[in-house]
């Protein structure tokens, strides 16, 4: 990653407070200085009611900050509500269960809502709709379909189609897998995957999947109480598996593996978290015990 | 923004207002409601004025949020207190183009009017901010049992104030979120003329009331399955007890009414 690039999104004493003023004062987040880079992968973790909602939903502009400022390629966000509403289009929010947003009266009309509300020209809309649909692995024949006759994986994707279509250059994702079976869960990993490298765009996602962030992203930030408690590459964040799971958040299953090994007296690297460094490691340590 | 909505909000606490018998508060509440009507004069106004700035002590509510609970009726109270000022008949207050028209009489009326819809209002709101929905729906259905004889169906209807009540802040939120969503896929709720914004609702109303029907089909599968059948032979959790407070929260009640009765009369 070329950290010579300016950041394409970054807040500054990112700060949140909900209801404040009342009994109900909560401070979400709280002095989040952050940034994502042109066409990283990120990865976003932390324990349920750690901010890292209330955290996306800044990026877009949907929340406004009630402290700090956001940044997309260099400018305020909220500088007047033209900037905000178009900020929206270059930088797509994907919410956790977005089937249930869903409203038209087909598959088709439904992921054109978004291209739509940008004014595109109907030869356009219709481009981007065929191309989301087929990126995100819908059929032709389910576009002219209600989206509520639809299995929950496949409204889950035409959830998704409905933002990509928007050809967002930062993708922002809430759990996109959340309550899908196994087969679900893979056929979204590579939709987004798939999106990622053909529009060389940027991606952020919220996921409690360890293995999917070990597997996929560049860079991930550990969200704890309202502040990032941790950042870095996977291999930096799981070398402090530890602290991970005095914050309640799991590591992936090799990683413990090999701090129970390494409890048990072998001698491992701390920055396991693949099968594929395990077992390198295991065999490296094989040939140094012959 | 739409989470601001005070509409039976409740807020926790634990002074003696918050912990009176819903039923007591539901008495007083009614009983300082015939008393703010009674009242007719200077006199009786301030004395009402003073019960209510005791009780908001006593509750430990703050005023902030008394006010904000009467913010959206500042139209009515404005257009009420217009309307007095104008149309009562009386002394002109003086004799200048439409001043004529204001009556020493008008005024008197419009300061009355308006004391009494504030007043009326922050009563009941101080009701709905110190005790929880669950426990006013219970009050009630207490209160109302009595109509059971002539085939009220007193429990079904708070059972169904009570699911109500309960899904007002899950609507909230919803309504929230879907707007959200809609919002991030570029949907505009806040510009263009009423036709514009009115279709703009279609967006966020569909999947609020496919998901409203949702949540009804399973809060009704989720109570069959665990046996409701309705009020009869069902006992509760928290059994509503009267204790020495509240008998005499509800004398001092009839004290004030009868308080104010007496000033109106003999008051200026």
């Amino acid at each position: 990653m070329d950290r010579q690039l300016e950041p394409i999104i970054r807040t500054e004493g990112l700060t949140h407070v909900y209801s404040a003023g009342t009994p109900f004062e909560q401070t979400a987040i709280e002095n989040i200085d952050f940034a994502v880079y042109p066409g990283e992968f990120m990865g976003v973790i932390g324990h349920t009611g750690s901010g890292k909602s209330t955290f996306i939903q800044h990026l877009n502009g949907l929340i406004a900050p009630t402290g700090g400022k956001v940044f997309f390629q260099g400018q305020d966000i909220h500088t007047s509500k033209l900037v905000t509403r178009d900020t929206r289009f270059h930088v797509g929010l994907v919410f956790q269960y977005p089937e249930y947003q869903l409203f038209e009266e087909s598959v088709y009309k439904d992921i054109a809502f978004g291209p739509k509300n940008m004014k595109l020209t109907d030869d356009e809309i219709d481009e981007r709709v065929r191309w989301a649909a087929a990126l995100t692995g819908l059929e032709e024949s389910l576009l002219d379909k209600s989206p509520f006759e639809l299995s929950g994986g496949q409204k889950r994707r035409v959830a998704i189609a409905g933002v990509i279509a928007m050809r967002p250059q930062v993708l922002i994702l809430d759990e996109p897998t959340a309550g899908l079976d196994p087969q679900g869960r893979d056929e979204v990993m590579d939709n987004i995957r798939a999106f990622h490298s053909q529009m060389n765009a940027t991606v952020i996602m919220v996921t409690h999947s360890m293995e999917d962030i070990a597997r996929i992203v560049d860079r991930l930030v550990v969200f704890h109480q309202g502040h990032i408690a941790m950042g870095g590459t996977p291999r930096e964040v799981f070398s402090r598996a530890a602290e991970l799971e005095q914050m309640g958040l799991t590591v992936p299953k090799v990683t413990k593996v090999a701090m129970r090994l390494r409890e048990l007296g072998m001698d491992l690297p701390r920055d396991i978290y693949t099968t594929e460094q395990l077992s390198a490691a295991l065999l490296a340590g094989k040939g140094a015990g012959r | 923004m739409i989470k601001d909505i005070t509409l039976g909000q409740f807020f926790p606490g634990n002074s003696i207002v918050h912990r009176l018998d819903p039923r007591t508060k539901i008495l007083l509440t009614i009983l300082y409601i015939v008393a703010l009507f009674c009242a007719k004069n200077y006199v009786s106004y301030a004395f009402m004025l003073l019960v209510l700035i005791t009780c908001v002590r006593l509750s430990t509510i703050r005023v902030k949020s008394l006010v904000r609970g009467i913010k959206p009726l500042i139209i009515i109270i404005v257009f009420t207190a217009i309307l007095n000022m104008f149309f009562t008949k009386g002394t002109p207050v003086a004799d200048v183009w439409l001043i004529r028209r204001i009556t020493w009489e008008g005024l008197r009326t419009a300061l009355f009017m308006v004391l009494r819809i504030m007043m009326l209002v922050s009563g009941t709101f101080l009701l709905t901010y110190t005790t929880s929905p669950m426990a006013l729906t219970d009050g009630l259905e207490q209160l109302l049992n009595p109509l059971k004889k002539i085939r009220v169906p007193v429990h079904e209807l708070a059972m169904m104030m009570s699911i109500a009540l309960r899904f007002i802040p899950t609507l909230i939120e919803e309504t929230d979120k879907i707007m959200s969503a809609q919002k991030a896929r570029g949907a505009d709720f806040e510009t263009g003329n009423i036709l514009q914004r009115a279709k703009a609702m279609i967006p966020l109303l569909v999947p609020l009331f496919i998901s409203a029907f949702r949540r009804a089909d399973e809060l009704a599968t989720a109570m069959e399955s665990r046996c409701y059948h309705g009020g009869e032979g069902r006992t509760r959790l928290k059994q509503l007890h009267l204790v020495r407070r509240d008998y005499m929260a509800l004398l001092l009640g009839l004290l004030v009414i009868a308080c104010v009765i007496l000033l109106a009369r003999f008051g200026v």
